[in-house]
């Protein structure tokens, strides 16, 4: 990170639901291009986060600013500027995915050609088929596809990798990485530490609502060893997972 | 005005494209139209179900025949024909009403016939005399049968009466005239209850709307745009509707063109009303399952007693109260109207009137119980 130019600031965050505090003072900046990833266990407050910085959710107090516009204040400029994909989102029904591009083409005010964004996430051939009918990683690359439709500065990915087969997971992480490399930020939650330690430039580890580390995934694993830890078992120069896809071949299975 | 907006100008300089809300809204018109002319229950709920009971209706022809009989200003009423035609159960006389309600009453076919008693001079029997109308010829016949009988029975002799008939012309008013309006009706009914609540609490559910939430669209867009597609769809059926029925089963269109876009019009008032119903459903089922049962407690009581099948005239004196003041029982009565006796919208102001009242009331419950999250 050359230029680390925040694009997202949050200071001071604080969430409470009626007797229940999900985010308490959380404070971070996300830089320009870079993949920004937050993890911790479920009910850690992440998605709860994204959500209050996607303008879909009140935050309780704290201050947010995304690329110079407040959630208070602008929250639709905001809109205008950011991708998002929901965990679990479902897309209207009885419609096919060009039809669903045009439809969020509609909804964004922008002016893109449906099939360019399908060939953007490979779908071109399913083109006329309805979203229940895709696969699972099909589903996720069609999401992002809807983030992508307004030419956003920064997209956020919630989980957009749990429950794919290891091809298709791996497929998604190159087209993470190639949204990245043409400019546009991402925010990602996941569960998968290998995925962060892969894909994110920097992560920010979140418990009981409240950030306990944030740096490169190189500064923390480093940090982690001077300190004198140590696996139990030898690392070996391939894992399993590296086994399963070089036994299974890299394309994709849908 | 809307220079004064803040924020407006400090979007513009990331190039950010000025928002049309327009062109969101008809997106999701759009998109929504596509969605439900895919959808097999809504196509049932418009289409199937009503052309089903017009096909069953229309060739069955009326069950439960009631005669309305005119009594003619001046004459005997205290005479046995009088008694026994009330006797018979099928017979209603109507009483006290001019000469010149009384004629408007048979050219509509409203009153199916007039009959005027009088003693003859210096003897014992009487004279009746009977005006039956083409705009209700079936019941004409039956009535001139229900005479027939009772001058045949031993009590009355043709001595004591005998009848004079004379025929004017009207309207012919068909049980397609009285069917096809119901129908509508209840079309409009089922589609904007049914087809509005599950649409609402599915795309809540899944998340669709909150993904919407995501884009910079507004809620009034999301709503108007629904509304626009089911709109569309209904008047679609209703003029689907219509036309068979004009066409195949001799439905009568007083004015021809101008009496099916006046119709549609009734039918917009109407769906937007029901469709309050739908929106107030999506707000209180907690799940789709809790979609038809809830939606029948609003639905079914119209469909039987709104006059959709049978004038409410024929229900018992309790339950017509009910009747009226239920919001497809003006909304029908309006269509007939409007088809049959060919008047314009601002004569049936009165129904238009408490549909409009209906729609205030609904909306406003709507507007409390509806759940976008």
């Amino acid at each position: 990170m050359e230029t680390k130019k925040a694009i997202i600031s949050v200071k001071d965050l604080v969430k409470k639901y009626d007797d229940f505090v999900a985010v308490q003072g959380l404070n971070f900046e996300v830089y320009e291009h870079e993949i920004f990833g937050l993890l911790g266990p479920n009910g850690a407050g992440k998605t709860t986060t994204l959500e209050i910085i996607e303008t879909l959710r009140d935050k309780t107090s704290g201050e947010i600013i995304v690329d110079g516009f407040s959630v208070d204040k602008h929250p639709q400029d905001i809109k205008q500027i950011i991708g998002v994909q929901l965990q679990a989102a479902g897309y209207y029904p009885n419609l096919n995915l060009i039809e669903l591009i045009e439809l969020f083409a509609g909804l964004y005010g922008a002016n893109i050609k449906p099939m360019e964004m399908l060939e953007k996430v490979n779908l071109q051939d399913k083109a006329k088929a309805k979203y229940k009918a895709l696969s699972g990683g099909q589903k996720q690359r069609f999401s992002i596809a809807t983030t992508l439709i307004n030419q956003p500065k920064i997209i956020f990915l919630d989980e957009p990798t749990t429950g794919l087969d290891p091809q298709a997971r791996r497929n998604l992480w190159d087209l993470i990485t190639e949204i990245r490399d043409a400019g546009t930020t991402v925010v990602i939650t996941t569960h998968y530490m290998d995925e962060a330690e892969q894909l994110c430039d920097r992560v920010a580890f979140v418990e009981r609502g409240q950030i306990i580390a944030l740096d490169t995934p190189d500064n923390l694993i480093d940090k982690l060893v001077n300190s004198g830890f140590e696996r139990k078992k030898e690392v070996k120069k391939a894992n399993l997972e590296d086994v399963f896809i070089n036994l299974t071949g890299q394309e994709w299975r849908e | 005005m809307q220079k004064d907006i803040p924020g407006q100008n400090i979007s513009a300089p990331s190039g950010v494209r000025s928002y049309s809300n327009t062109k969101a809204t008809l997106a999701l018109a759009k998109a929504s139209f596509r969605s439900i002319m895919r959808s097999p229950s809504a196509v049932v709920f418009t289409l199937a179900f009503p052309l089903i009971f017009i096909l069953v209706f229309g060739f069955l022809g009326g069950g439960g025949t009631r005669i309305d009989v005119g009594v003619t200003p001046g004459s005997d009423v205290n005479n046995p024909v009088m008694g026994m035609l009330e006797k018979t159960g099928m017979i209603r006389l109507v009483k006290n009403k001019s000469k010149a309600e009384f004629d408007k009453l048979l050219e509509k076919g409203n009153v199916d016939a007039m009959i005027d008693v009088h003693r003859k001079v210096n003897t014992a029997a009487y004279s009746v005399n009977v005006v039956y109308t083409s705009a209700s010829r079936d019941k004409g016949g039956i009535l001139k049968s229900v005479l027939n009988n009772i001058f045949y029975d031993k009590t009355l002799k043709p001595t004591v009466a005998e009848i004079k008939e004379s025929t004017i012309t009207g309207r012919e008013y068909k049980t397609i005239d009285f069917i096809l309006p119901g129908q509508l009706g209840f079309s409009l009914l089922s589609t904007g209850v049914f087809g509005t609540a599950f649409v609402f609490l599915s795309l809540r559910q899944t998340l669709v709307i909150k993904r919407f939430f995501a884009t910079p669209v507004r809620r009034s867009s999301i709503v108007i745009g629904e509304g626009m597609a089911r709109i569309g769809f209904a008047l679609i059926g209703a003029l689907f509707i219509i036309l068979i029925g004009h066409f195949f089963f001799g439905f009568t269109l007083v004015h021809g063109a101008i009496t099916v876009v006046n119709m549609l019009m009734l039918a917009t008032m109407g769906i937007i009303v029901f469709m309050g119903f739908g929106f107030i459903i999506s707000g209180i089922a907690k799940s789709e399952s809790m979609v038809p049962p809830i939606s029948n407690i609003v639905t079914l009581p119209q469909f039987l007693l709104s006059g959709t099948f049978f004038s409410i005239e024929a229900f018992p004196g309790w339950l017509q109260p009910i009747s009226r003041a239920l919001p497809l029982t003006y909304l029908n009565d309006a269509m007939r109207k409007v088809a049959f006796e060919g008047l314009g919208l601002w004569d049936v102001k009165f129904q238009i009137m408490i549909l409009l009242l209906w729609g205030i009331g609904i909306y406003a419950v709507a507007v409390k119980v509806f759940k976008w999250e």
